[in-house]
């Protein structure tokens, strides 16, 4: 009985996803204005990287604050690679995303055994450091950062300067990978564990040793994905330096739209950057251009009132509706 | 690199580890009493910072004089953002540890956001106050004034603190509610009071930092910032909940940070004190006074 209203339940998450993959990838077609179009880039890759974020934070329960350096390195593996080397920026995504796997494995294995906030305070400190190595590599640019020359409009060295569709689409796929990755990971071995985790703290003890493992393995996956999304958005806006894509300001970033949609969900990263990013980006623009700190203000209040006030995240506005409705 | 200039910058490695002993420590308090770190604990300091600096130009009130002002003013700032905001976050019934750590980071980017606001994002100094830019010579090393009386009111601060834990009743009612909020509440004890004086000292104890602080150090809205990382250093090094770990681990970070700055460029001394927290927390996981 159960097992049949779980497998309802993934097909149904399944359909809804391919709809609004679908309807999502016909939205250019009606909406031309490019501030609009960009807004949409960000969302769709936040949606991503909170996605990817939500692997580790959410499902594991280990709240990493220093996602930054994972996107940071993918953003400039992949800068680097193309204006000292010449190699494409999708085998700078790739380079990036696998030494960014390879960290997060190294970096876990003495990090998972820290409880709550110290492990909390690790990720922030071990992302703060390489910021400020990189801060002060000149052969990486330094402060100064990498600017990515702009050539011919061209899918091989993924430039466009004509039109913002080729960079929605990729974010949209990416969008798609990271959920269905999640989607996929829910349903695996590593799921059940993490489910059995949470619910039983004496399953954590008798799991422990497979569990470390997995978390790991969760650790490298969601690494790998955030470092794809840094290489995207290097190439996005062709410019990067440490503190657009390693500064602590971006870990916080990639974590919040879970955690204002829902943690540990399949559709609260999607929810929440679609709540979070256009409100961010619409006030910056009307009430914070002038740097006066109200776009900060309406953003922090949001979050405050958000986390107070459902702390299960906006999906749990879903779900309670429905149970309302299953009771009638 | 001579003896002398070793023993100078471990000296002033220490004066100002000293103050961050200060700085972190309402933070390490708040967190005993009831297991939450304050990520605003930064924009505490940089709001108690700012009040200084404001009675100083308004009021021509020195910072020495109007510290236990700012010091009041921030207790009440405390004991106010407990009931306004935390006392919520306590309520959740799910996800209780990411609902404390995200309404707190909400909370500091409001205070950053008003503080851009109202007192702009300039940079400001108390420039001619009884402490600023003056040096003492003592054996030979030179000290700033400023981080020497810093030091002395920290010391004074945390002895204080000591006694008013172990000999008031406040005091003690605090230290029963970090040992056993539950009991407590049993007993008679409101535990919403005392949290609420708990924000209030661990408040007043930043505030007295921050009065200090103003008279050496720039004032602008996210100062509070790379304080508040050293500060949650600090404390985790020392072990989340002792305030003796603050005490100790503020010590302990000042006296990296001076010697990191002696064999690497300035502009990567924090790395010293990042890298001494990793190495704690691998070896130790709870710091170095932390219980369970």
């Amino acid at each position: 009985m159960h097992d049949v209203t779980h497998a309802v339940r993934r097909r149904r998450d399944l359909i809804i996803a391919a709809v609004l993959i679908s309807v999502a990838a016909c939205v250019p077609l009606f909406v031309k204005d490019v501030y609009v179009q960009n807004i949409m880039v960000l969302t769709l890759m936040y949606a991503a990287l909170s996605q990817s974020w939500n692997i580790l934070g959410g499902y594991c329960g280990q709240i990493s604050l220093g996602h930054a350096l994972y996107f940071g390195l993918g953003a400039y593996t992949t800068a680097i690679l193309l204006t000292k080397f010449g190699v494409l920026p999708w085998f700078g995504m790739l380079a990036g995303g696998l030494i960014s796997a390879l960290i997060a494995l190294a970096l876990g294995y003495p990090t998972f055994r820290l409880g709550g906030h110290y492990f909390a305070i690790a990720t922030i400190v071990i992302a703060e450091i390489a910021y400020l190595l990189f801060l002060n590599w000149d052969w990486a640019g330094a402060a100064l950062g990498i600017d990515i020359p702009v050539r011919e409009d061209s899918w091989l060295r993924f430039q466009f300067t004509r039109s913002k569709l080729p960079y929605f689409y990729f974010a949209l796929a990416f969008a798609a990978v990271a959920w269905l990755v999640t989607w996929w990971l829910e349903n695996s071995k590593w799921g059940y564990w993490w489910r059995a985790v949470k619910d039983n703290p004496e399953a954590a003890e008798s799991l422990g040793v497979v569990v470390f493992k997995s978390k790991m393995g969760a650790g490298a996956i969601s690494a790998f994905l955030t470092a794809i999304g840094g290489a995207f958005y290097a190439m996005f806006v062709s410019y990067i330096d440490p503190e657009s894509v390693m500064s602590f300001q971006f870990s916080l970033l990639i974590s919040l739209p879970a955690v204002v949609g829902g943690i540990g969900t399949l559709w609260g990263p999607v929810l929440g950057a679609a709540v979070l990013i256009p409100v961010t980006e619409l006030t910056r623009s009307f009430i914070g251009g002038s740097g006066r700190g109200v776009d900060l203000i309406v953003y922090g209040g949001l979050i405050i009132i958000i986390s107070l006030t459902r702390p299960d995240g906006l999906l749990g506005l879903f779900s309670r509706k429905r149970k309302k409705e299953a009771v009638r | 690199m001579t003896a002398e200039t070793i023993i100078q910058s471990l000296a002033s490695g220490l004066l100002m580890g000293l103050l961050y002993g200060l700085i972190a420590v309402g933070l390490s308090l708040i967190f005993g009493l009831m297991n939450i770190v304050n990520f605003a604990h930064g924009e505490f300091l940089m709001l108690a910072m700012y009040a200084t600096f404001f009675l100083f130009t308004f009021v021509m009130l020195d910072p020495l004089l109007s510290m236990p002002f700012v010091a009041a003013g921030m207790f009440v700032f405390g004991a106010a953002i407990y009931l306004l905001v935390v006392r919520f976050a306590m309520r959740a019934k799910t996800n209780v540890g990411m609902v404390q750590i995200f309404a707190t980071f909400g909370l500091a980017i409001v205070l950053r956001g008003l503080a851009q606001y109202f007192f702009t994002p300039d940079y400001r100094s108390i420039t001619h106050s009884w402490l600023g830019g003056k040096t003492m010579s003592i054996g030979g090393i030179f000290l700033p004034v400023p981080q020497l009386v810093g030091a002395g009111l920290s010391i004074f601060a945390f002895v204080a603190l000591y006694f008013f834990i172990k000999r008031t009743d406040f005091g003690r009612a605090l230290e029963a509610t970090r040992e056993d909020a539950g009991a407590v509440a049993l007993v008679g004890i409101d535990q919403n009071r005392v949290f609420a004086l708990g924000w209030g000292l661990g408040s007043a104890l930043v505030g007295l930092a921050g009065a200090i602080m103003a008279t050496f150090f720039y004032i602008y809205p996210d100062v509070g910032a790379s304080f508040a990382l050293i500060a949650y250093v600090v404390v985790a090094l020392g072990g989340f909940g002792s305030v003796f770990g603050a005490f100790a681990g503020g010590i302990l970070v000042g006296l990296v940070e001076a010697t990191t700055a002696l064999v690497m460029p300035p502009s990567l001394k924090a790395v010293g004190i990042y890298a001494v927290y990793l190495l704690v927390v691998f070896i130790r996981p709870r710091g170095l006074f932390g219980s369970i």
